[in-house]
């Protein structure tokens, strides 16, 4: 009964997730159709491995903010190498992701150890990677190089003649490994200890610093990974990119049902809260009269309605509690 | 009296200012100078005044909202949505001259922010949601509010009674600065004269025991996020009157962190329970300072970013408590070995 409640944001989640694809499919016609759901994950898939990354540093009591920056430096940083210096993708891409978890180590270091809010220290993560972006090139760097247009264009046929891109393949094999690290893991089991209570967490002998540090780490890991993506999404490297995704990331992570406060969420939800995010934006496509900026007012509108839906239900658990 | 004044809090932001105007003043000698022309006095030190009004507004607000333990992460769509509501109105306004269209635009636009922070603290103080998220949600829709005001498009107007807010002078200085001193002037007497100050800090040290102790906390966390949202409020007028247009995009971009780094400077804690204002003020100056000097000195102005960051991270790991007991234990582990053992455990 208990694990149902805490499903219970997720099936919602889920829930609403059919509804929309249903008004969409009743609506607009050729919007029911299986390429128009892959277009969902070609077109979302690092902020699918962004919001995974921010899912662990969420539940874990954090939040991180400068994961549009991190992943704006390491397409500026891939461009850069690639097409001015040369190197070979196979050197760059493995640097790169190296460089976004270091970075993600240093702000978790700097975060536990001077216990220096979260929300402050990402701050100036973000400011800083932003920054480091315009050191390299204030312009836009188009990228040529025959290994990133090749994995940009390849498709990968599927059945019923819909196609996915690598980038695709890429996002769910993060996703199918976040779960295992979430639930399978003493890793996982450690983030979600200390979510619930730190205090708790660090008496029961837990490994609190190192497993805050590494929440951290992941949390960039997965940014950089995502600058990977998104670099051969864009083919170009640009200061600009992903301006504000850590907005988008974290209500992605909040509608797919992971409690603010740490302890609670399911790294699938945040999949669907993704996926929410894209339909919403799929349907005023389609609408067609609508301009861009209700995708704005409708995700803010539906942060405040999942917000409202988390109180209630961890009032009412309180309650429950204190009525035993 | 060296040591006094060491230990006074307007301390080190007053050094960091007066640093870097001594900087200004060795890269160009005419950075000080000041101009006389048309009956309005020019130079570098009104830019820095005027250009700087919008953030100290906002700064000023968002103090009493994080000495509450609070943040207020929507004042750049604030700031927006006020600038692209007045421009709108004068806009549509049939007669271009008349004072009543200014007016009704100005009250329009900040009765709009009023609803706004109406709206952020009700969420934190009745909702009890977290004061980051309750705000990100005005962050994001905020964007869109003030698109969906100007239909996605860059207003521009031509009023010339709006245009006085943020470009008018009044005794040879800009008209703006006299806004940010009334509202400081209004803020720091309502704070320090009255015992609304002592109400907010005890909020921010534990709203719980507050509201044991007889003050109405939800109250006084309802009451700090309305003035936050009237202090960007007005700041969006600035902004946008100065321009003479009203872009729902780009106006008070970033804003919320320079607002939130001008409060750190001036010392206000992040936990909430204490704040200056006037170091607030004097935070805003320094980051003014600093884009004039980026600026001046040739630097790729976004380059600034880069800078900030350090700025951040430096003054929050000088606040930071465990980080200073650690350097305060290496120093002394130099000099007395035998105390080593005495240091109490840090929790």
């Amino acid at each position: 009964m208990y694990l149902n409640r805490k499903l219970l944001p997720v099936l919602v989640t889920f829930g609403l997730l059919a509804v929309m694809i249903a008004i969409g499919s009743f609506r607009y016609t050729g919007f029911f159709s299986t390429q128009v759901l892959f277009n969902l994950l070609i077109d979302n898939a690092f902020l699918i491995i962004t919001a995974i990354g921010m899912t662990f540093v969420i539940v874990s009591g954090g939040i991180d903010l400068s994961v549009g920056s991190v992943i704006a430096l390491t397409t500026i940083i891939s461009a850069s190498l690639v097409e001015k210096q040369g190197w070979p993708p196979t050197v760059v891409i493995p640097m790169v992701l190296v460089m976004g978890a270091v970075f993600g180590t240093v702000m978790g270091a700097i975060i536990y150890y001077f216990k220096i809010q979260p929300f402050i220290v990402t701050l100036a993560g973000m400011f800083l990677a932003r920054g480091l972006c315009y050191v390299i090139s204030t312009d836009t760097i188009t990228i040529t190089n025959s290994f990133y247009t090749d994995v940009a264009q390849a498709k990968i046929p599927l059945p019923g003649g819909s196609f996915v891109s690598i980038n695709v393949i890429i996002a769910l094999v993060v996703l199918l490994l976040a779960i295992f690290l979430a639930h399978y893991t003493r890793f996982g089991r450690n983030v979600y200890a200390i979510g619930g209570s730190e205090q708790s967490a660090m008496l029961m002998g837990l490994p609190v610093a190192r497993t805050k540090i590494l929440v951290y780490t992941l949390s960039g890991f997965c940014s950089a990974l995502a600058g990977v993506v998104f670099t051969f999404y864009m083919l170009s490297g640009y200061g600009l990119h992903a301006m504000g995704l850590e907005l988008d990331t974290i209500a992605a992570v909040v509608i797919g049902g992971t409690l603010l406060t740490g302890g609670v969420g399911y790294v699938a939800g945040t999949f669907l809260g993704v996926l929410i995010q894209g339909i919403i934006q799929t349907i005023i496509s389609f609408e067609g009269t609508l301009s861009s900026w209700w995708t704005k007012i409708v995700i803010g509108l539906m942060l405040f309605v999942f917000i409202l839906f988390q109180r209630l239900l961890s009032e009412r658990r309180v309650s429950a509690k204190t009525l035993q | 009296m060296i040591s006094r004044m060491r230990k006074h809090h307007l301390f080190w932001p007053l050094c960091m200012l007066g640093l870097l105007l001594l900087f200004n003043l060795l890269y160009s000698p005419d950075f000080f100078s000041l101009v006389m022309r048309e009956g309005n006095l020019y130079g570098s030190l009104i830019d820095i005044l005027n250009f700087g009004a919008p953030l100290i507004l906002v700064s000023i607000g968002m103090t009493l909202v994080i000495a509450t333990g609070g943040i207020d992460l929507s004042v750049g769509s604030i700031v927006a949505i006020s600038g692209a509501m007045a421009c709108m109105t004068i806009s549509k306004g049939t007669d271009q001259s008349s004072f009543w269209l200014v007016l009704s635009a100005l009250a329009l636009s900040i009765g709009l922010a009023l609803v706004l922070g109406v709206w952020n603290g009700a969420l934190v103080s009745v909702a009890r949601i977290q004061p980051i998220i309750a705000t990100l949600i005005l962050m994001v829709a905020g964007r869109g509010i003030a698109q969906l005001i100007t239909d996605g498009q860059i207003i521009t107007v031509s009023n010339a009674q709006y245009q006085y807010i943020g470009a008018g002078s009044l005794a040879a200085l800009p008209f703006s600065i006299f806004i940010v001193l009334t509202v400081l002037l209004i803020a720091v007497l309502l704070t320090r004269k009255t015992a609304l100050g002592l109400f907010i800090e005890s909020v921010g040290n534990n709203a719980r025991a507050s509201q044991l102790a007889g003050i109405r906390s939800k109250t006084v966390i309802l009451a700090v996020y309305v003035f936050c949202g009237l202090c960007a409020g007005i700041a969006g007028l600035i902004l946008s009157s100065n321009v003479s247009s009203a872009d729902g995009n780009n106006a008070g971009l970033w804003y919320e962190l320079d607002a939130i780094l001008a409060v750190v400077i001036g010392g206000t804690s992040l936990n909430g329970g204490r704040f200056y204002l006037m170091g607030t003020v004097i935070g805003a100056l320094i980051i003014q300072t600093l884009t004039t000097t980026i600026y001046m000195i040739g630097v790729p102005p976004e380059v600034t970013l880069v800078v900030k960051a350090f700025v951040v991270l430096a003054v929050c790991l000088i606040q930071s408590e465990s980080f200073r007991k650690s350097m305060a234990v290496r120093l002394k582990k130099r000099k007395f070995p035998a105390e080593q053992g005495v240091n109490r455990h840090v929790s």
